[in-house]
């Protein structure tokens, strides 16, 4: 490495880049000092191990790299949208489309998920916290840490140019020598001990800390797709944790597991990849299918139909998540016995996820229908995924997909099925349980707004490529002569991307809209749903329950509601709850820096980082630290406050 | 925080009994973690290059005696969690330093060979088959070499705090790894060296 490439050159859009990320760090501290806001963040969010404010980190990080990725996205759009363009290069086109499909699913999906996991699945359950509230806070740092490592990437030394798939011997030093791809092992390794250690939190949480009462089968559907959702991740993200470490090794340490000329094997990785990778779709699509049923169920004020069917076929789609892998790669010549085994597990996972649609179509029927913004979004899911879903069963057959492999047909078909599934879902859950949070409604008409905005240019920027595809237009194509008639489709898309992120800038101006003027004299069930978390206040207080609701049945608070009854009686008690910690954020850091090190191949700074954060897990094993407790009178002070104000308004 | 004196100390509290639960689920990762790197050593078995294949490479007596002090190891932990359960606090040390010293002896033996190893110019780098070789093996090495300081300073709390709720559950839930440990040797023992050495 030579200090000349360090900073990555030559670009004005990367130099527009390195200032507005210097900008914006002087910037966030002048202002936190001007504001006087140093202590404030310190003790009320970078130490906090409350799941609410972890969770609304999470999201708040999402929607960052929402934007980020979306960038990225119009980049594409906009270099494709005409013939022989040359807003972009080639090298730097490979980087966007590579950073762009890697922020998308691992630091904007995934996040928004775990995100509405960490706010709803406790309050859900009738827990005051999750398992282990330290480690999710650690969980959560870990994520954070590697999402600023990747991003970095872009300005200093260069991001990885291999696509998010990292295919070798593409990715391999011979053929992709910069830093890149070494980013992008150490940046998706650190987020990746992150999200396994989430797994097993909330795999805990969810099976140790029910509310009594609340036996399995009586779970909300949101909580029975997470607990199933993270056993996918405890068993799927070693796999990606061992595939990232051999790329480290072979592209720095020298080791022979992918380069074929010394005994490795190429396709090696893309076994490994996509053993992790399948599952990963499910991870992302499960938790939006649990968001689906509770918001279909609230807002058709009916039970959701099939309950049991709905568990069942989710637990066949995680077992067969494990099994398709090879459908991402039918052309590479595995052989008809093995082509034509992974054609029928794909196909086979249309039937569970066939059961889910009708589910929530019977679910509608007859239900009283309120249009809310949330409902609005479950209601276009369910057409535009059917969409995704069929050509995806198209793609599954083997001997079709050497007609579709590789071509815009199938990232339209991606696009059909990550969108309307996992994005649509986190935007409707972040409506429908904004007001659980921050105790006030975002505004239904910009959400309406922004909702037609996004659903009519998502199919805007996406059917086009479809076409596209079937005319034989290759994906990762930086550009393209006239001759092709590839022009006019190609333009279509992006004026719908244009259409997209005017919907997604709508979403933003809502918030901040709804911070400024929305009323905050709403009700603790201002949607009039089912689940528990709608049985405290809203905005939640930091033990979440003052009693421990009992549960009897499913759906408990919307039967209390009609009988009148409440969930809990009882006299208060004091309430045990962890004391917040710096060791997290500081673990963070400390990981950030370790990635950077070691991306550079600086080994004596590296192993210094290495050693300081053993130092941080023996600091934790000697630390004593048994929590505090929140005493009767607080407790009932807080739950005076709260129902005073509801009462007043 | 309520203590149920009815079961044994280390799941004598809910939080206890969750840290249990929750290091169960998180040795089914390490299994899934195991088991990768055993597939990635089976597709790369016969890849030798131009380097030693397994046996050339391999001998028995060394890893005959890696087998023997881990299996004593997991015998002697297993030896301190019962002394802890009786609340016999310096036979469950001397159980647990035994562990410990068994532990380092074996990550002795095994630097020794993977020395060897390179002398005979058997290198991470040669081939596809080292390269796999090494990495679970080393991967095995460093979960032992992490044992070594988490154990020992679990050995420390316990000698300033005694037993209670925390450092029992501490102690059990390491004892949990370090048999965990075992198995995967026991595996590596099996279908790398004995596999290769046929």
């Amino acid at each position: 490495m030579k200090w000349d490439e360090f900073f990555v050159t030559g670009e004005p859009m990367i130099y527009a880049a390195m200032v507005s990320i210097v900008v914006v760090s002087l910037a966030i501290p002048i202002a936190l000092t001007y504001f006087k806001k140093w202590n404030w963040l310190w003790m009320n969010w970078l130490t906090t191990v409350d799941h609410k404010k972890i969770g609304v980190m999470y999201i708040l990080s999402a929607l960052l790299m929402l934007f980020r990725g979306g960038v990225d996205a119009l980049l594409m759009r906009g270099q494709t949208a005409i013939p022989d363009n040359g807003l972009l290069d080639g090298q730097h086109y490979n980087e966007i489309f590579t950073t762009h499909g890697v922020i998308m699913i691992l630091f904007m999906a995934m996040p928004f998920i775990i995100g509405l996991m960490n706010v709803v699945i406790p309050l859900q359950i009738g827990a005051r916290d999750v398992a282990f509230p330290r480690l999710n806070a650690i969980s959560f740092w870990l994520f954070f840490a590697g999402a600023m490592l990747f991003n970095i990437s872009f300005v200093i030394g260069g991001s990885p140019d291999a696509g998010w798939s990292a295919y070798f011997p593409l990715a391999s030093l011979e053929f992709s020598p910069t830093v890149g791809n070494n980013y992008y092992s150490l940046a998706l390794q650190i987020a990746g001990i992150g999200t396994l250690l989430t797994g097993i939190n909330f795999l805990v949480t969810i099976l140790k800390m029910r509310a009594p009462g609340m036996t399995l089968m009586k779970m909300p559907m949101f909580t029975w797709s997470v607990l199933i959702t993270n056993v996918i991740i405890v068993f799927a993200f070693p796999v990606l944790t061992v595939a990232l470490a051999l790329m480290t090794l072979d592209r720095q340490f020298g080791t022979q597991f992918f380069a074929m000329q010394s005994g490795g094997m190429d396709m090696l990785w893309a076994n490994l990849f996509w053993v992790w990778g399948h599952p990963e779709v499910y991870i992302v699509i499960l938790p939006a299918f649990g968001i689906y049923s509770e918001i279909i169920s609230a807002f058709a004020r009916k039970n959701l139909y099939g309950y049991k069917s709905m568990v069942v076929s989710m637990v066949a789609i995680s077992l067969l998540s494990f099994v398709v892998w090879a459908h991402h790669f039918y052309t590479m010549g595995h052989g008809v016995m093995v082509n034509s085994v992974f054609s029928i597990t794909t196909m086979a996972i249309a039937i569970p996820t066939g059961v889910k649609i009708f589910n929530w179509l019977f679910t509608l029927r007859k239900g009283k229908i309120s249009f809310t913004t949330p409902m609005l979004y479950s209601l276009a899911f369910i057409p535009i995924f059917t969409i995704g879903g069929v050509t995806g069963v198209m793609l599954a057959m083997a001997s079709a997909d050497y007609q579709y492999h590789n071509t815009m047909f199938l990232v339209a078909h991606f696009h059909y099925v990550l969108i309307p599934g996992t994005v649509f879902a986190v935007i409707a859950g972040f409506h429908f349980w904004f007001p659980k949070v921050f105790g006030f409604m975002l505004n239904e008409k910009l959400g309406k707004l922004s909702f037609w905005f996004i659903t009519i240019s998502f199919n805007v920027t996406f059917f086009p490529l479809f076409i596209l595809g079937l005319n034989g237009m290759t994906r990762r194509m930086y550009t393209y002569s006239e001759s092709t008639g590839y022009g006019p489709l190609n333009m279509l898309s992006m004026v719908g991307a244009v259409g997209l992120a005017i919907g997604f800038i709508i979403l933003v101006y809502n918030i901040y809209w709804s911070v400024r003027y929305s009323p905050r004299d709403i009700d603790q069930d201002p949607w009039d749903a089912r689940s528990l978390e709608w049985s405290t206040h809203s905005p939640v207080p930091e033990y979440n329950f003052a009693l421990i609701p009992t549960v009897n049945k499913l759906d408990a608070h919307w039967f209390a509601k009609k009988e009148g009854k409440p969930l809990a009686t009882g006299k208060y008690e004091p309430i045990h709850m962890p004391n917040n910690s710096g060791l997290p954020v500081i673990m963070g850091a400390l990981f950030f820096f370790w990635g950077f090190f070691m991306v550079f191949s600086w080994w004596i700074p590296a192993i210094v980082f290495g050693v300081l954060i053993l130092g941080t897990l023996a600091y934790r094993s000697f630390e004593k630290d048994h929590g505090r407790y929140i005493s009767v009178e607080e407790i009932e002070r807080t739950e005076n406050a709260l129902r005073g104000a509801q009462h007043e308004n | 925080m309520k203590i149920d004196h009815s079961v044994p100390m280390e799941y004598s509290t809910d939080e206890n009994k969750m840290k249990i639960l929750g290091f169960w689920i998180f040795l089914g990762a390490e299994i899934a973690l195991f088991s990768t790197l055993f597939a990635v050593y089976f597709t790369l078995q016969g890849n030798t290059n131009v380097g030693p294949s397994a046996s050339d490479l391999f001998h028995l007596s060394p890893v005959m005696i890696e087998t023997i002090l881990l299996l004593s190891s997991s015998f002697t932990i297993g030896l301190g969690v019962h002394a802890m359960r009786l609340g016999l606090k310096k036979p469950m040390m001397t159980f647990f330093g035994i562990t410990l010293a068994l532990g380092a002896a074996f990550l002795g033996v095994e630097v020794y060979e993977f020395v060897t190893y390179v002398g005979e110019g058997a290198t991470i780098q040669t081939s596809g088959f080292l390269s796999a070789l090494f990495t679970l093996l080393g991967t095995h090495g460093l979960h032992v070499t992490f044992g070594l300081l988490w154990g020992g300073s679990i050995l420390l709390q316990i000698k300033k705090r005694g037993f209670t709720p925390e450092t029992a559950n501490k102690s059990f839930i390491f004892s949990l790894y370090w048999h965990f440990l075992d198995v995967v040797w026991i595996f590596i023992f099996s279908f790398v060296y004995l596999k290769g050495l046929m």
